[in-house]
């Protein structure tokens, strides 16, 4: 790399081939390890490759059959059905809550004291290792655990609740630990949006008598659009991932009955169990769906974001 | 409207605020009060009920943990540290090596180069995690930390915060001042630009770093020795085994020792930490 630079008039040439070293080390560990794994991944998905016992069957090819075993054999459907579920179960509350505290944090009129530390507070369980957190309301919510202690001692409940046996709790549980986890992030994320709306039009609307409801449903939100839209469709991706809570709460089982085992924890079965083949089939159709998704996020985050890069 | 009733809804609206935000306050914490009142009380006191009244155990506690042979949690925190550690470094300086490239040189593959990046970034890992292990199998690395610490080099979404930073801190001006000056594009990078958006870098690595330590999907298939793992499959493997013969004291202890080192960082590091939330993906 000590090549002397050259003359003056090849200058613009010379520096440019430089780009190629620069973007290098991303392109060819991101071909290795992401890209060929991809692929790799769509071809396994063709193959009947699977373990019974110590005894290795395949790979041999099967064409769609592990496709149509994906939809046939396995619960595939109701799978999908509790990731979105639990995502929805979630989100709404979560835009509800960070949608209002954006709005209370921001208002000039109410000047809400110790910003900082509320901010640092409800961003705090983002940053917290999910699967130590959902050990934690494991332990928390067991029979014998703490909150049981206490709604039995204040006289709520005369015996302990069976949260992990209940399919409503242990879906309530995940979808709390989700809104924990996330509302802060989403409240810092609507509240830098809102600031950056001009205050004169807030302002322009008070002068003409439009109440706290209008000015939020006539400005605020209207102009806060394109991050809305951002922070819906990274949290349904985000959501569509979903694993670590529901593994840890449930031990991998996703019981009581499987009614929240998610897309991510049944690919996750497949692979410690070495079952390549159906593990092929639920990869490339999560990478689908994903796939279908992200590519109306990146086109409207890019449009925000180019939006933004023009007025800036 | 009389200006009495607008004032006195502004204080009743100011008051149901705070109370709102004490309450969400209030469940982010309570938790993380339990979990640590709970880590310093002896097995017996933890079953007999839940109380607020901190114990006496946390020594006891501490040191049946790490005196426990079935987990070895000394060496998961080891293991999870350097793991982390080499991750996010690698993660931010080619992150910012490769937006860098972008940026500063317009060669001819620029905007497919920053395309394909970008569309990648949309990519979930999981999707390839079948391919990635097999290759692994193949390639003699399975039960080793090079799969979870190399691939942090091309990290799609480091690499765009990053450029969007450039773009709005980094001038032309200085590296052509510093090419006059016969620096080397290499020299360049690491004695200017870096420094330059050392702050971003910071952020970016400590993000880098909280997702690497959290990580929990690819090291529970990639390690399976004992001496291998990381904090996650420790809580993954306390989950598994039987629930009920574990000292309820020690359960607390181990996920303290998972949560409470990056609480402290968090903290430490908060008002930093909560300013680059929005860096990138909101210009404010």
């Amino acid at each position: 790399m000590s090549r002397p630079i050259a003359a003056k008039k090849r200058k613009t040439v010379e520096y440019t081939r430089w780009g190629y070293f620069f973007i290098a080390p991303f392109f060819i560990i991101y071909t290795v390890f992401a890209l060929i794994p991809l692929i790799s991944t769509f071809y396994n998905s063709f193959f009947e490759t699977y373990r019974i016992g110590l005894s290795q069957v395949g790979p041999n090819f099967v064409g769609i059959q592990n496709f149509i075993s994906v939809f046939t054999e396995s619960k595939i459907y109701i799978y999908a059905w509790n990731t979105v579920l639990l995502w929805v179960l979630n989100f709404i509350p979560q835009i509800a809550v960070s949608l209002l505290l954006a709005v209370l944090f921001t208002s000039s009129s109410m000047n809400i004291k110790g910003q900082q530390f509320f901010k640092t507070v409800i961003y705090m369980p983002n940053l917290i290792m999910a699967s130590a957190f959902s050990m934690l309301f494991f332990a928390l919510f067991s029979d014998g655990g703490p909150v049981n202690s206490m709604i039995v001692n204040a006289g709520l409940v005369s015996e302990p609740i069976r949260f992990g046996s209940s399919v409503g709790w242990t879906r309530a549980l995940i979808c709390i630990m989700n809104f924990m986890m996330w509302f802060g992030n989403t409240t810092i994320l609507l509240m830098a949006g809102i600031m950056g709306i001009d205050n004169s039009l807030f302002e322009a609307a008070r002068i003409d008598g439009a109440g706290t409801g209008k000015v939020f449903f006539r400005i605020t939100m209207p102009l806060l659009k394109p991050i809305f839209v951002f922070v819906f469709i990274t949290s349904l991706i985000g959501g569509l991932q979903m694993f670590d809570v529901p593994q840890i709460l449930t031990n991998g089982s996703g019981n009581p009955d499987r009614t929240s085992m998610t897309l991510i924890m049944f690919l996750n079965k497949h692979l410690a169990s070495r079952n390549y083949g159906m593990a092929g089939a639920v990869s490339v159709l999560i990478f689908f769906v994903t796939g279908a998704l992200s590519l109306v996020a990146y086109r409207v985050t890019m449009r925000g974001y180019r939006d933004s890069g023009a007025t800036n | 409207m009389s200006q009495a009733t607008s004032r006195t809804e502004l204080i009743s609206k100011t008051a149901l605020t705070y109370i709102l935000l004490v309450i969400l306050s209030m469940l982010c914490i309570f938790p993380f009060v339990i979990l640590i009142i709970n880590s310093t009380r002896f097995h017996s006191e933890i079953q007999k009920g839940f109380s607020l009244a901190i114990g006496s155990a946390f020594g006891q506690n501490w040191t049946k943990l790490l005196s426990d042979k079935n987990i070895p949690i000394v060496r998961a925190l080891l293991n999870s540290v350097f793991i982390s550690t080499c991750a996010s470094v690698l993660t931010v300086y080619f992150s910012s090596m490769t937006a860098y490239g972008i940026y500063m040189y317009k060669f001819k593959f620029r905007d497919v180069a920053s395309n394909f990046i970008m569309i990648v970034m949309m990519v979930p890992t999981q999707v390839s995690t079948l391919g990635f292990i097999r290759l692994m199998q193949q390639m003699g690395l399975m039960n080793s930390f090079i799969p979870l610490i190399i691939p942090a080099i091309a990290a799609p979404v480091v690499f765009f915060f990053l450029l969007q930073y450039m773009r709005s801190i980094l001038p032309f001006d200085i590296v052509e001042a510093a090419r006059i000056d016969g620096s080397n594009e290499f020299y360049t990078f690491n004695r200017i630009v870096v420094p330059i958006l050392s702050p971003a870098i910071a952020v970016q690595a400590i993000f880098a770093f909280v997702a690497n330590w959290n990580n929990f999907f690819l090291p529970l298939l990639i390690l399976n020795s004992k001496e291998k793992w990381t904090i996650p499959i420790i809580i993954a493997q306390l989950r598994s085994a039987d629930y009920l013969k574990f000292d309820m004291g020690q359960v607390y202890m181990t996920i303290c020792i998972a949560i409470v080192p990056l609480l402290i960082i968090y903290l430490l590091l908060s008002r930093f930490i909560i300013s680059g939330v929005t860096m990138g993906s909101v210009k404010g």
